[in-house]
């Protein structure tokens, strides 16, 4: 069925935010890199968004049903392309999570797979026959999401296995669980995570526990990262130091102040008023998806919707968190400002499907 | 924007679309609650950046100043020193000490950095717990005069992902002239000690510095340290710098220019080359110290920062105490070099005149005790100027027989005996002239009269220091004015001065000078032709023969020589002891040797001796045992 797609029914303030928020990052990027062997981060950074928004339209042009009728192969490729990165999988710093690419490109797996769970997550949940979330029908979900999530987590990759989690919560919630169930699982959360913690969690993960706890216990260990950037955010004071002028920053006492504290770097050179304006900006963002999902067609679209703006508000909720020390540091990339090309076309991908289902709400 | 769930929108679609179970209009109500975690979490957020960047700033603004701002000391080179002719006694070199910073330190790092530097693990520990109520900017030297092999540890284990902690300080270290050329008077320096730090003397230093702990090096500490300088410097988060920002240059310490002359100094240490004693060289006219040696030695190179424990042990259980500096520190009867002053003080207290004769049969009886001349078969009738040649020890009992002991003392005293002679070094010992006064302080007793038949000549209670006696015989020499020995050049000072009859000044100089000059004199080894030189032996028993022989122990007598050149307006007086020496006249060539090495040397215009001329050069000066023509002992 060939459709009629106008370009202006495109989601035009969704897409001018988040370029907005992608030519801050660059910015970021070129301060926190010029000089070093990063220092063409930048470039690519805006090669990845050109490419992303390419992307985004392509996404829209398969309608998401469809999308949603072959959720069960991409499933099973998911797996079995987690399950290679193991085999033939690149390992950075201790952990496996790239597949290597030809001309020099990595592939993140873990980063697509958040797609597949958001289509799974919507597919299984507008399969439901009730009204009401049954606890039977949430383990079976819950089920189906844990297999990557333990496979990433295997990489090892806690940060991104996490993100898995709030594409089902917000399923669960928007399925309908009883109030009572979700307040029954979130204190079981609370109380199981800790011990589950001990016995699951890598010792380096262990310590950045610990060292969230009390930085300056070892403060050139694990807790290092987390005092440099709360000492980066806090020297930038209410108006920054200005692009390029963070001490911190230039001088490298931000650990990866391109990627993972690349909102550390730029809390110290754009301050308190900066700050405001990106987090705004994010808010903006996922409230014009949240709009999106109100106006879907159905509740596929719904879902879809509202999966992506829990992943993107974890996201932002962890990175942002982790850098004024308040959420332990678990190294996943803040969106869209953060350089990296697996990070920044999922992304992409993701705000395609939210356009994707926008583009439908008159249809039917 | 609009968050809150848009109801009149889902409204104004209701018409146009039934609600059914797949309408989103459904879960309206829960997107909700998802909007309202969403404006709390970013609430959240902008909370925490809140507390940190607008509460507080200036924390935040400091600790990253810290962070990035390093101060660095600039160590100040000490001062050279250098001899009376400006020849380098002392240098410095370059060297690289080693810092660690204690803010950053790991403690579980210590162990590897002390393999690493090949330090006492325990010993670093206890180092750095030394520190432990100091401020935690302060710096530790953990060890300096690096070697190559330190140097290059350093430099590849200070990235972050070994010991950043750790951190390379360009220094000055001393370099001091090789065989303990002058060890005593320079001294050496060390870090200085947590005792030390508790003196006034140190109050101003810091754990760490290296300042002077003997010698000069400790007396001019202040002059020759200078005041270290300070970098600031930008580094970034591997310790590498990026921008000075701040500078407060060292000032270096002064450079101290010495009495001594190297050449002297050369000659006498030769001189007294495999020996224990000491010889101290004076201008009469001034107190310049010419020439100060000590032995045995030991090597200030071991002591330049931190001795190892070892070295320090084997010069501390030295029996022989290498530490001491026997110039100034070796207290000794004086024997019959103390004649001359006994002299002086017979003839102006009119005790006796050039006339006055007393016989010498070997030896003489007082107060029911038999005193020996140290020749056996006597010197026969003995005036002043025999008495002082011979030495008749018989000739001076009787003065001193005559003698009220107050009256010795008060000339004793006045040629400086029983004082500090105030020399610019450290630890001088006083002697003692005894007196009534001194007995009665002592040991509650007063004088017996017999008791000055000993002090006559220079035995009993009566000790001096090698200084002491070089300047009591060159201020005799000079008439009655004694000035204070010195080490430093330009010391302006008012001599000590007594008025003495200068036809009795004469009388004993005659004496002296028959010592050397005259045929039967006891100090003939120390002529010299073309320079009239004056002295006296002395053969100083360390205690009396009856005790040591009581003891079946044989104790070897010290041998003195004081002499000085020329007869007229003296211009050097040297004192030889050669302790065990046995016999004075074995002291008397090291003097001529001093007193040739300083005549040839003004015959020459000043200019360092040919076969000395490596001692000339800066520091160290090398010394063969060729270069000097030795004094053969017989």
């Amino acid at each position: 069925m060939k459709e009629y797609l106008p370009a202006r029914d495109m989601d035009w303030p969704l897409i001018a935010i988040t370029i907005l928020i992608c030519g801050l990052g660059v910015l970021q990027i070129f301060s926190a890199t010029h000089g070093t062997i990063w220092q063409d981060a930048w470039w690519k950074q805006l090669f990845w968004i050109a490419a992303g928004l390419l992307l985004m339209w392509v996404v829209t042009a398969i309608d998401y049903h469809t999308l949603m009728a072959h959720v069960v192969g991409m499933y099973v490729i998911s797996l079995v392309l987690l399950a290679a990165v193991f085999l033939v999988g690149k390992q950075v710093f201790g952990s496996t999570r790239w597949i290597p690419l030809p001309l020099g490109f990595h592939f993140q797996v873990s980063e697509f797979v958040k797609l597949v769970i958001i289509l799974l997550v919507a597919r299984f949940m507008t399969e439901l026959k009730s009204d009401s979330l049954e606890v039977r029908d949430l383990l079976k979900i819950a089920a189906l999401v844990a297999i990557p999530m333990v496979l990433v987590l295997k990489e090892p990759d806690l940060g991104t296995a996490l993100t898995y989690l709030p594409i089902l919560a917000v399923g669960a919630l928007l399925a309908g669980l009883n109030w009572r169930y979700v307040a029954a699982i979130a204190v079981v959360l609370v109380l199981v995570l800790p011990v589950a913690g001990l016995y699951f969690l890598k010792d380096y993960q262990k310590a950045r526990l610990v060292s969230f706890l009390d930085p300056d216990r070892d403060p050139r260990g694990t807790g290092y990262q987390v005092i440099q950037s709360k000492i980066a955010v806090g020297a930038g004071g209410m108006w920054g130091k200005g692009l390029t002028k963070g001490s911190q920053t230039q001088l490298r006492f931000l650990p990866v102040p391109h990627t993972d504290f690349i909102f550390s770097a730029f809390a110290e050179e754009r301050g308190f008023a900066g700050v405001v304006l990106v987090l705004a900006l994010y808010f903006m963002l996922l409230m014009q998806i949240v709009k999106n999902a109100q106006t879907a067609p159905d509740r596929a679209g719904m879902y879809i919707c509202m999966g992506i703006a829990a992943l993107l508000l974890f996201h932002v909720l962890v990175n942002v968190g982790m850098v004024v020390g308040r959420i332990p540091v678990t190294g996943i990339p803040l969106p869209l400002m953060s350089a990296g090309g697996s990070s920044m076309l999922s992304v992409f991908l993701m705000l395609g499907l939210v356009n994707n289902v926008r583009l439908r709400r008159f249809v039917n | 924007m609009k968050f809150l769930p848009l109801d009149h929108e889902t409204q104004h679609q209701a018409p146009r679309k039934p609600a059914t179970r797949d309408d989103p209009k459904l879960s309206s109500g829960r997107i909700a609650v998802f909007q309202y975690a969403a404006v709390g979490i970013f609430l959240f957020l902008i909370a925490g950046f809140w507390d940190l960047q607008v509460r507080n700033p200036e924390l935040y603004n400091e600790l990253a100043e810290r962070n990035r701002v390093k101060y660095l000391p600039i160590v100040a080179p000490r001062g050279k020193i250098l001899d009376r002719d400006g020849r380098v006694i002392v240098d410095n070199h370059s060297s690289f000490r080693v810092i660690l910073s204690r803010e950053t330190l790991k403690l579980d790092h210590l162990r590897p950095i002390a393999e690493g530097l090949r330090l006492d693990n325990d010993d670093l520990a206890a180092q750095l717990r030394r520190y432990r109520n100091r401020p935690k900017y302060e710096p530790v030297v953990i060890k300096q005069e690096l070697t190559p092999a330190d140097v290059a540890f350093v430099e590849s284990h200070k990235d972050p992902e070994f010991f950043p902690e750790m951190e390379l300080i360009h220094s000055q270290g001393r370099i001091y002239p090789q065989e303990g050329v002058a060890a005593h008077v320079i001294g050496y320096t060390g870090e200085v000690s947590e005792a030390e730090l508790d003196l006034p003397e140190f109050a101003r230093y810091n754990t760490g510095d290296v300042i002077g702990k003997f010698g000069i090096e400790r007396q001019y500490n202040d002059t020759l340290m200078g005041v270290d300088g300070q970098r600031q410097v930008v580094v970034d988060n591997r310790g590498r710098e990026r921008e000075v920002i701040g500078i407060k240059e060292a000032i270096p310490g002064k450079n101290l220019q010495l009495t001594i002359d190297l050449d002297l100094q050369a000659v006498a240490e030769l001189a007294m080359e495999g020996r224990k004693g000491a010889v101290v060289a004076l201008d009469p006219r001034t107190g310049e110290v010419l020439a100060m040696v000590s032995r045995p030695i030991f090597d200030p190179n071991k002591f330049s920062v931190r001795i190892k424990t070892a070295d320090w042990k084997s010069i501390i259980d030295d029996p022989d105490h290498p530490l001491l500096n026997r110039a100034i520190q070796a207290q000794f009867a004086p024997g019959s070099t103390f004649k001359p002053i006994m002299a002086i003080a017979g003839l102006e207290t009119g005790t006796i005149d050039d006339t006055t004769s007393f016989f010498c049969g070997g030896g003489a009886s007082f107060y029911g005790h038999f005193h020996k001349c140290h020749l056996k078969g006597g010197h026969g009738t003995v005036a002043l100027h025999k008495g002082i040649v011979n030495s008749c020890d018989v000739f001076f009992y009787n003065v001193g027989n005559r003698m009220d002991i107050d009256d010795i003392a008060y000339y004793a005293d006045n040629a400086g005996l029983g004082q500090k002679t105030g020399v610019d070094l450290p630890h001088e010992a006083e002697g003692i002239v005894p007196s009534t006064k001194w007995k009665i302080r002592m040991f509650r007793q007063k004088w017996y009269q017999g008791e000055n038949i000993s002090v006559a000549i220079g035995q009993g209670a009566l000790t001096v220091t090698p200084i002491q006696l070089a300047r009591a015989i060159g201020g005799l020499a000079m008439g009655g004015v004694w000035h204070r020995p010195h080490l430093v050049k330009n010391q302006p000072d008012k001599p000590h001065e007594l008025e003495l009859d200068p036809e009795n000044v004469e009388k004993v100089i005659s004496g002296m000078c028959g010592v050397v000059n005259e045929a039967g004199g006891t100090g003939v080894r120390a002529h010299l032709a073309g320079v009239e030189v004056c002295g006296k032996t002395g053969t100083a028993q360390l205690t009396s023969n009856e005790y040591a022989k009581s003891r079946g122990i044989k104790i070897k007598d010290n041998a003195w020589f004081v002499g000085f050149a020329p007869r007229k307006d003296p211009e050097i007086v040297v004192v030889a002891l050669f302790e065990g020496g046995e016999h004075g006249q074995l002291a008397a060539p090291i003097v001529r040797d001093v007193i040739k090495a300083y005549f040839d040397k003004k015959a020459r215009g000043g200019g360092p001796p040919d076969s000395l001329s490596a001692a000339a050069k800066p520091a160290p000066p090398v010394l063969t045992p060729a270069a000097v023509p030795v004094a053969e002992i017989p």
